[in-house]
């Protein structure tokens, strides 16, 4: 069903289409992002997004910083999955000086990687929810999100902008009782994404909503430089954990949900089923999680050989790659990000064309975006 | 120590760190672009090609187009200032074989200036926008290069390395 049928009758008379502005202080864009669209109607003849209201100029921060120091940067772009930023931008230095990160490290950072992830998709679930105008569920996803947070306080000292993980490793050990806490927050986290699983996914208004809105097909959306569950929904199996295997993730067994249509539901669907996948891979790591050290040598300063990389990683929206320049020095000469939900917000213009401004919010709010990894 | 270690291991020939699949892109790309000066080198343990600027777009429709290379996603396109030359780097990816390939060109400095990419990708769009903000490359053909992450009528190129981290006016 086209919503530009219900117009027709209207394009028959003289009119003007209206501009409005949404954003960038407006609940439903998720951050400082603005939108301009030109509205017939109810209908969204053209939209023109705005970004940049979030520029710190991360990148060229990071020139004036010692390697070590960068890593803070990267906790304050995607800030919602801190974890996995951190651990791209260390993987790029130990590439290119050749470090192996100990055993107990790697299980660790794949630990709070994935718990970062089911994190970030509970935050996501609530969030797209309201967008839908389902108020409840965010109650219960936040309660679960807190939880992990609290998890990431007692091991690393801050409920977000940990600054933990290290070149090399890891700042310090997990504490003590890492495991039973793990045990503990594992179950209730399981029950949590259940239940918002089973409040949200099929309730007939919420997928009247977010069903056969903001689809598009598969050509498209790899042409738009799509990745993460945004491309999964459009039906392709692609994910840089399994395509270009990294850290210790080929060891563990895990699925890669994929959807069919590429619509706003499918997205969101494909979130969820990632959540539980995730909590699967957790509990593997912990199982054969080793004891010994988290640091591979202690060194006060940093500095990789001459020489260029390009690393990438599967964040929890997507394909976050980062290129690292290095002139010989203590500080890196060029880092350049690539952000996975600056690439998928290009595509917003073209899915937001012919539909109905309720749904603009809805397809913004699907494509999951954070907008200090868009402006950096 | 292992710093040093690690720079008395870097290879003489610049093809040594490729792995057999790195090696397999770059013969694929040489067959498809046929005749052109390649220069294969490696990012690390990627392959790369260098190119001529002017060559970039035709480069790129070629390499997206043709099944044997098969381009079809672009990830990332970065820009370096090495201070006599901005280097621009493109990065592609093609989902059905699993290839990563880098492509490098070099701007002179006082005119940066090439083809555009945006007809073969859209992705290049937005990538070519915050070039053209933090750069000043000038990308021929895109169809609007205005500001995308600065506000309009900032003076300067922020991304450049004579850009001043804090000696400048703010908004």
């Amino acid at each position: 069903m086209s919503a530009m049928e219900n117009a027709d009758p209207l394009s028959q008379t003289h009119h003007v289409d209206l501009m409005l502005n949404m954003g960038p202080q407006h609940p439903s864009t998720h951050g400082v992002f603005r939108m301009l669209l030109r509205v017939d109607g109810e209908v969204v003849v053209d939209a023109e997004p705005h970004i940049g209201y979030l520029h710190r100029g991360s990148e060229k921060l990071a020139e004036g910083e010692q390697y070590h120091q960068v890593v803070t940067l990267f906790d304050r772009m995607d800030y919602i999955s801190n974890f996995n930023n951190e651990w791209v931008y260390c993987r790029a230095v130990e590439k290119l000086m050749g470090i192996e990160p100990p055993e107990r490290a790697e299980h660790i950072r794949v630990i709070l990687g994935e718990l970062n992830r089911v994190a970030s998709h509970l935050l996501f679930l609530g969030t797209f929810g309201l967008d839908a105008g389902a108020m409840t569920p965010v109650m219960f996803s936040f309660r679960g999100r807190e939880r992990v947070q609290a998890l990431f306080e007692a091991v690393s000292g801050a409920r977000m902008m940990h600054n933990y993980l290290h070149i090399g490793g890891l700042k310090e050990d997990v504490p003590d009782n890492f495991h039973s806490l793990m045990n503990g927050l594992l179950s209730e986290l399981q029950a949590d994404v259940e239940e918002c699983d089973r409040l949200l996914t099929f309730n007939e208004v919420f997928v009247a909503r977010s069903k056969n809105v903001g689809a598009i097909d598969l050509q498209t959306a790899l042409d738009y430089g799509w990745t993460g569950p945004c491309i999964r929904a459009c039906g392709l199996e692609y994910d840089v954990r399994r395509a270009e295997p990294y850290s210790i993730y080929p060891r563990f067994d895990f699925n890669i949900p994929i959807a069919r249509d590429g619509d706003c539901w499918d997205r969101y669907f494909v979130r969820v089923m990632e959540m539980y996948e995730s909590l699967h891979i957790i509990r593997q790591a912990l199982k054969e999680m080793p004891e010994g050290p988290v640091m591979a040598g202690a060194r006060r300063l940093i500095r990789p050989p001459k020489g260029d990389v390009y690393v990438r990683a599967e964040n929890p929206r997507g394909e976050i790659g980062v290129y690292l320049v290095s002139d010989g020095t203590d500080k890196p000469y060029r880092v350049k990000v690539r952000p996975p939900s600056f690439c998928n917000l290009s595509a917003l213009r073209q899915l937001v064309k012919n539909a109905y401004i309720a749904d603009a919010v809805v397809i913004l709010g699907s494509l999951d975006i954070v907008l200090g990894e868009v402006d950096r | 120590m292992t710093q040093r270690r690690s720079k008395q291991e870097q290879p003489q020939d610049p093809l040594a760190a490729l792995s057999e699949q790195g090696r397999d892109i770059l013969s694929r790309v040489a067959l498809v672009l046929e005749d052109r000066a390649l220069n294969p080198g490696a990012l690390l343990d990627r392959p790369q090609i260098t190119i001529d600027p002017q060559d970039v777009a035709q480069v790129c429709r070629i390499l997206k187009n043709d099944p044997k290379t098969s381009f079809n996603t672009l990830l990332c396109i970065a820009a370096v200032d090495y201070k006599d030359r901005i280097q621009m780097v493109y990065l592609l990816l093609s989902t059905d074989g699993e290839r990563v390939l880098a492509i490098k060109t070099d701007l002179p400095y006082d005119n940066p200036e090439l083809p555009t990419v945006s007809g073969v990708w859209k992705a290049a769009d937005w990538h070519e926008r915050e070039a053209h903000d933090l750069f000043g490359v000038r990308f021929t053909g895109h169809p609007d290069l205005s500001p995308l992450l600065l506000y309009e009528g900032f003076e300067g190129y922020p991304g450049r390395k004579e850009f001043p981290f804090h000696e400048y006016d703010e908004y």
